[in-house]
């Protein structure tokens, strides 16, 4: 029995160099060059490009922090779905007459079936000796069509996506982080209907008809105000609100003051 | 002491040909990028698996405070994400690693079909290379839902519609994937964590030792 000593192998694999197939590549040791020991010369240099390599990865990885957007919500109808990057041609292909609807089998199935069924099976389409991608003509013209099918599939979604209706949807809300103080609004009481009357008309357009507030202005549900600090707010303004906004009397004010300063959650 | 320690192993163990089959070889000059720039194009699978270990050291990091729980799943990322000390980067890292291993895995694809590696008597890794695709494509399906937010919940109804529609067994893979007829919601979110940490990291794992054996094995192959 043979144990390995004084065999003859193909290079520095472990394939016997007699009898070896005759289909098989010249190996690289029978060409003239300069062979470099694995451990540690030519780890060193992997190293080096894979510190490169990292360099661009962690930059990209600082400069756009991975996406979050709100908790899945399954009863949310008009969300416009969209799969990752490498998964577009796919779902570009599902959106053809012939690959959707009654045909959606041809879109889902046989066309990524077929192709990576290919794929798969390519050393046993492709039996012949040459390597050279120009010696093999067929297989080098079957990969380059699907490559462009891909790109073009890539970029006809890119390209038909509304991009701007998906950046607006699934925001992250105050609600999702629960800091939606649980205050009830009555919508009857005098302070409010001050509020939202003529009076208060530039009230409500910045704070809003549930006191949400929006953009600059702060939510008033929940704020941490006393009536007095309230009324000052409103007569002189503060940061992005300007002052002498309020239209009613001052006995109003008082009340909208009081009402907007009892918006508290119960301890 | 180190040598001794070796030594110690050696005489018992007889390690010294482990160490030979796995960095004791020649590295050919065609696949060198010191000589010839152009090998660079013999990079991208070593790329591909540095981009592999960052995704499971991340992975291994970012399960130590993930939730795969429908309640608390995108709050735990959420906090994981703002609250926690450098959790932003090895989110981040996982997040743009899960494309870096798709691209470099499939430039590596390109460069061993344009060279016609893939051809006797390599064909059985080439089909073994072809399987770690489809198990990374998995991984990145799979992954994609775990933060559960808007976007991966579509996505994923999308992506089990289209599995769905796979004739006679469709129904049966959606039932296995969402682990209900109709629902993707909590039995989802838990089968999808335990296919992306668990069955789906064993099938890499065993395909990748297969990959590497192999290559070992039979040597780069030569150049064109």
């Amino acid at each position: 029995m043979h144990r390995g000593k004084g065999m003859k192998f193909v290079g520095d694999s472990r394939i016997k160099a007699n009898n070896r197939m005759v289909n098989m590549p010249k190996d690289y040791s029978e060409y003239p060059g300069k062979t470099e020991a694995f451990w540690p010369d030519f780890l060193l240099k992997e190293w080096m490009v894979g510190a490169v390599f990292l360099i661009g990865y962690l930059l990209l990885t600082v400069a756009h922090p991975s996406p979050l957007e709100g908790p899945a919500d399954p009863t949310n109808a008009s969300y416009i779905p969209l799969p990752d990057w490498y998964f577009l041609f796919l779902y570009q292909l599902l959106k053809y007459t012939y690959a959707s609807g009654p045909y959606n089998v041809i879109g889902a199935i046989i066309v990524p079936g077929i192709a990576i069924g290919a794929l798969l099976l390519v050393p046993f389409l492709d039996k012949g000796p040459e390597r050279r991608p120009s010696k093999r003509p067929l297989p080098t013209a079957f990969m380059l069509l699907a490559l462009a099918s891909m790109i073009y599939l890539t970029w006809e979604s890119v390209v038909n996506h509304d991009w701007e209706a998906a950046k607006a949807q699934g925001e992250i809300t105050d609600e999702h982080l629960g800091l939606v103080p649980e205050v009830e609004l009555d919508k009857e009481a005098e302070g409010y209907l001050i509020y939202s009357g003529e009076q208060g008309k530039s009230c409500i357009a910045c704070h809003g008809t549930e006191m949400e507030g929006g953009g600059a202005a702060p939510r008033l549900l929940g704020n941490e105000l006393t009536a007095e600090e309230v009324a000052e707010v409103i007569k002189n303004g503060r940061g992005a609100m300007p002052s002498g906004q309020f239209a009613g009397t001052d006995e109003e004010l008082q009340v909208l003051a009081e009402f907007i300063a009892s918006l508290k959650p119960e301890e | 002491m180190l040598n001794k320690i070796y030594d110690w192993v050696d005489e018992r163990l007889d390690i010294t040909p482990i160490w030979r089959d796995i960095a004791d070889h020649e590295v050919p000059e065609h696949v060198n990028p010191a000589h010839h720039f152009s090998a660079f194009v013999y990079c991208f699978g070593g790329l591909t698996f540095f981009v592999t270990v960052i995704q499971i050291l991340s992975g291994m990091f970012l399960t130590m405070y993930y939730v795969p729980d429908v309640e608390n799943a995108w709050k735990s990322v959420y906090y994981l994400q703002n609250e926690v000390a450098f959790g932003e980067i090895v989110r981040g890292m996982h997040h743009w690693g899960a494309s870096l291993v798709i691209v470099m895995m499939f430039l590596h694809t390109l460069r061993v079909f344009f060279t016609g590696s893939y051809k006797k008597p390599r064909e059985l890794n080439w089909i073994v290379g072809v399987l770690i695709f489809c198990v990374m494509l998995g991984l990145g399906f799979t992954g994609y839902l775990l933060p559960w937010d808007m976007k991966a919940l579509f996505a994923t109804k999308v992506g089990i519609e289209i599995a769905a529609s796979v004739p006679f067994i469709g129904e049966l893979i959606k039932i296995l994937l969402a682990g209900d007829a109709t629902i993707i919601g909590a039995q989802t979110l838990t089968r999808f964590f335990a296919i992306h940490v668990f069955f789906l990291p064993a099938a890499l794992f065993a395909l990748l030792a297969a990959h590497f054996i192999m290559i070992r094995r039979q040597g780069i192959s030569g150049p064109l």
